[in-house]
């Protein structure tokens, strides 16, 4: 990579062949940036699970309802930023899906994968609004 | 039911024994957008083609969503329920890490490779 980072800002229907097109830009972007391939799963992992709660959670699936996306891509991280038109919602009242009552649902994760995965996970605004951070591995956070 | 279009297979099903081996046929898979009808087939193997015991084999699979777990927890809940059994093996590195962070691999069983496997029955 030569050091110029890459960044784009962009919107798209709530429609989930949308995201998905949105995904193989990202993935592609971070090959040419030749970040690692588990520094590129974990991306990929935590931009589906936001776009598919944006989608679906929080814009409810509504085609007139827009998801809005910005990224930015550097040597040392990936930053993202997804935001949906709903109602918004508190992180802190999604349960535990680790807990053993919890453990054997079907849903319930995505939250949990974000956090796993990502280096940083801010929500913003009623609850919107996700950023994202990616610190890629062996940089330290904020060197850039 | 009107007459659809030929349903694309996602799924490769070679019986060994009474256990059915299951093969993704796609890579990128078990995203939202697909695992709905990977779901569903994984399913009928259970509900209508009378499968007991299934060993899910990963070696093709080289993504994985939280939907494709809910599929998964929902297919392991069917075959207890009929005293059948899930296993899974060569799942991947990162996506293994994903059955980690969610203490699926707690409840799940998942073994190294398919030989090891058919012998978890």
């Amino acid at each position: 990579m030569t050091g110029d980072p890459i960044s784009d800002d962009l919107d798209f229907a709530s429609d989930l062949s949308e995201a998905r097109l949105f995904q193989s830009r990202i993935e592609a972007a971070l090959q040419a940036s030749h970040y690692s391939e588990s520094d590129i799963f974990a991306i990929k992992l935590a931009v589906e699970e936001a776009l598919v709660n944006a989608i679906k959670h929080g814009n409810q699936m509504d085609p007139d309802k827009r998801v809005r996306v910005s990224y930015r891509i550097t040597p040392d991280r990936f930053d993202v930023r997804i935001a949906d038109e709903g109602p918004g919602f508190d992180p802190t009242d999604v349960p535990d899906p680790t807990l053993d009552e919890f453990v054997e649902r079907p849903c319930g994760r995505g939250l949990l994968l974000i956090r796993g995965f990502m280096t940083d996970v801010q929500y913003h605004g009623r609850g919107n609004e996700v950023t994202m951070t990616k610190v890629r591995n062996g940089h330290p956070p904020g060197a850039e | 039911m009107a007459s659809q279009p030929a349903r694309r297979r996602r799924l490769e099903v070679e019986d060994i024994g009474d256990i059915a081996v299951v093969n993704f046929v796609d890579k990128k898979i078990l995203d939202e957008q697909n695992i709905q009808m990977i779901g569903d087939d994984l399913f009928r193997l259970v509900d209508e083609l009378g499968r007991r015991k299934i060993l899910l084999n990963f070696a093709n699979v080289d993504f994985m969503s939280s939907a494709a777990l809910g599929k998964l927890i929902t297919l392991h809940r069917k075959l207890q329920a009929v005293q059948g059994k899930l296993v899974m093996c060569k799942i991947a590195k990162d996506i293994l890490d994903v059955f980690k962070i969610t203490k699926l691999d707690k409840i799940l069983s998942i073994a190294a490779d398919e030989q090891a496997g058919l012998q978890a029955f």
